[in-house]
């Protein structure tokens, strides 16, 4: 499935926080959206998914979900998002009960979502006993359960430690060259924009607005080889490049009281 | 050369400012407390007519349980205090409820609630007795009217506590608007609002001791100003007793309760 943003625009008050954004998400492929703190990018992941409503412009998807799926457009959240009274496996149940599925094709679900996220032996487990990198692994099985057309994710490993979100990287890349799932990630990290994207579209700040669209052009499993650094240190550079003034500006920002 | 690179312990200086437990401590200074009590009423330096030594008072709790008088006096006070306090739980959690979920029913109901919740319900005992008898309806009625505002306040406070990215979770996946409040919003506001029981449940005593001072023939609170009138203080201090006793059972309770639908947390 494909996603499509017309002239979205957004205000919080007089703050204008997305200004006339056009953009594609193609399908199959991972769009990183990036920009400093304040850019909106959080706000634009929100609009794409409906549970924001943009001040002007539409969203619109193209093409039908692949069969079986609950609810093609899912979240995976920056604080996982998981109840705490849950355990893993209600958890992801959440996502499914009103769906009036049968109870054997609920449980095959879980099942099978566990077993690729690596969380089988937990499945009873609240998620206060777990760790960081085990919370989010029951995001994104919760977001797999639901069979998605196009994953939303918004800086889902910004909340974990260095080791935890490498280990996690891994494992999120392994998943979806699998399943080629169209995903758009919010984040404000290079490295992770620059391991898992296809593309990379650059937000500027206040107001927010496409700055550049850059495309990776090397597959994700070639990039950890020697030879992909130099190419993947010089997009770095650009990126940073674009951002880094930006960046100077919203970190020495006071928020209105 | 010698004062330059001398070597010196790092001394310690994060000690104390943190909770120890001490084992038994309390059970000492609360028995010491009353071996206190009990030496000054027998060594005369009060007078029994003003306070009766432990012992006495012992007696006295024993004479009512063997003459079945302390069930008597006890049920019908446990009965006012469930009835009132289920009738302005459960009313003050629907409102609370309302005035958590619902924009209208904040803008009516929150003005409402804040402007009648400082009266001292007490104060309107004499008037329900007006409206209702001298009867059992007035006494329960100011229980419930007691527990019911701070059952909304805690409730619907609870509710606005409830992280909102956990309901905006709950929408992203589609969930129906009554999943949401039953499977996100009610399990995220119980701890707030089993908080609140605890505070209920003692503002319903209170009441009931108050409103048993007027016009009631048995429960606790009527036992306790016969008990006065007729200077009787050994009995009267029985019935003191008998409260804390009923008070700790209560919060014992609740903590269990919370123990068990919070076992998550």
């Amino acid at each position: 499935m494909e996603l499509i943003v017309e002239g979205v625009s957004h205000r919080y008050g007089d703050v204008v926080a997305l200004e006339g954004i056009d953009l594609e998400v193609r399908e199959g492929e991972t769009l990183a959206l990036i920009g400093p703190s304040g850019c909106g990018k959080s706000t634009l992941l929100g609009i794409m998914g409906g549970i924001l409503q943009a001040s002007a412009g539409r969203v619109r998807v193209k093409g039908a979900p692949p069969p079986g799926s609950l609810n093609p457009q899912t979240y995976i959240f920056q604080d996982f998002a998981l109840l705490p009274w849950r355990t893993v496996e209600g958890n992801v149940a959440l996502a499914l009960e009103h769906h009036g599925l049968s109870d054997a094709e609920r449980e095959a679900r879980i099942a099978d979502v566990l077993a690729r996220t690596g969380l089988g032996e937990f499945r009873q487990a609240f998620p206060k006993q777990l760790s960081g990198g085990m919370r989010q692994r029951v995001g994104i099985a919760r977001a797999l359960a639901v069979k998605p057309a196009i994953l939303l994710m918004d800086e889902p490993l910004s909340a974990l430690d260095a080791q935890t979100r490498e280990l996690l990287m891994e494992d999120f890349l392994a998943l979806w060259l699998r399943e080629r799932i169209t995903a758009v990630y919010v984040t404000h990290n290079l490295t992770e924009a620059l391991r898992l994207a296809d593309r990379v579209c650059v937000l500027s700040r206040r107001p927010g607005r496409v700055r550049e669209m850059v495309t990776i052009d090397m597959p994700q499993a070639e990039r950890t080889s020697q030879a992909a650094q130099a190419h993947l240190a010089g997009l770095h550079d650009r990126l940073w490049r674009l951002i880094k003034a930006e960046a100077q500006v919203a970190e020495r920002e006071v928020a209105p009281a | 050369m010698k004062t330059g690179a001398e070597i010196r312990d790092v001394t310690f200086r994060g000690g104390g400012f943190t909770v120890v437990p001490k084992r038994g401590a309390a059970l000492v200074a609360f028995v010491a407390l009353i071996a206190f009590w009990e030496l000054a009423c027998r060594a005369g330096w009060v007078s029994p007519i003003f306070l009766p030594s432990p012992a006495n008072i012992v007696a006295a709790l024993h004479e009512l349980l063997a003459t079945g008088k302390l069930w008597l006096h006890i049920s019908e006070s446990l009965r006012r205090l469930a009835i009132g306090w289920s009738f302005g739980t459960v009313s003050g959690l629907g409102i609370g409820f309302a005035i958590g979920v619902w924009s209208l029913s904040r803008a009516v109901g929150l003005p409402l609630v804040s402007a009648l919740f400082p009266i001292p319900k007490i104060a309107l005992l004499p008037l329900l007795i007006l409206w209702l008898g001298i009867g059992e309806p007035s006494k329960v009625a100011t229980i419930a009217l007691g527990v019911f505002f701070p059952t909304a306040i805690a409730t619907f406070s609870a509710i606005d506590s409830v992280p909102r990215n956990l309901i905006r979770m709950g929408q992203s996946f589609n969930l129906p608007a009554i999943d949401v409040l039953r499977k996100i919003v009610l399990p995220g506001a119980l701890p707030g609002i089993l908080a609140g029981f605890r505070i209920t449940a003692s503002i319903g005593l209170i009441l009931l001791v108050s409103a048993e001072m007027i016009g009631a023939e048995y429960g606790i609170g009527a036992f306790i100003l016969q008990a006065g009138n007729l200077m009787q203080t050994d009995q009267l201090l029985a019935g003191v007793v008998m409260l804390s006793i009923l008070g700790l059972l209560i919060g014992t309770g609740l903590t269990r309760l919370e123990a068990w639908l919070l076992r998550w947390r």
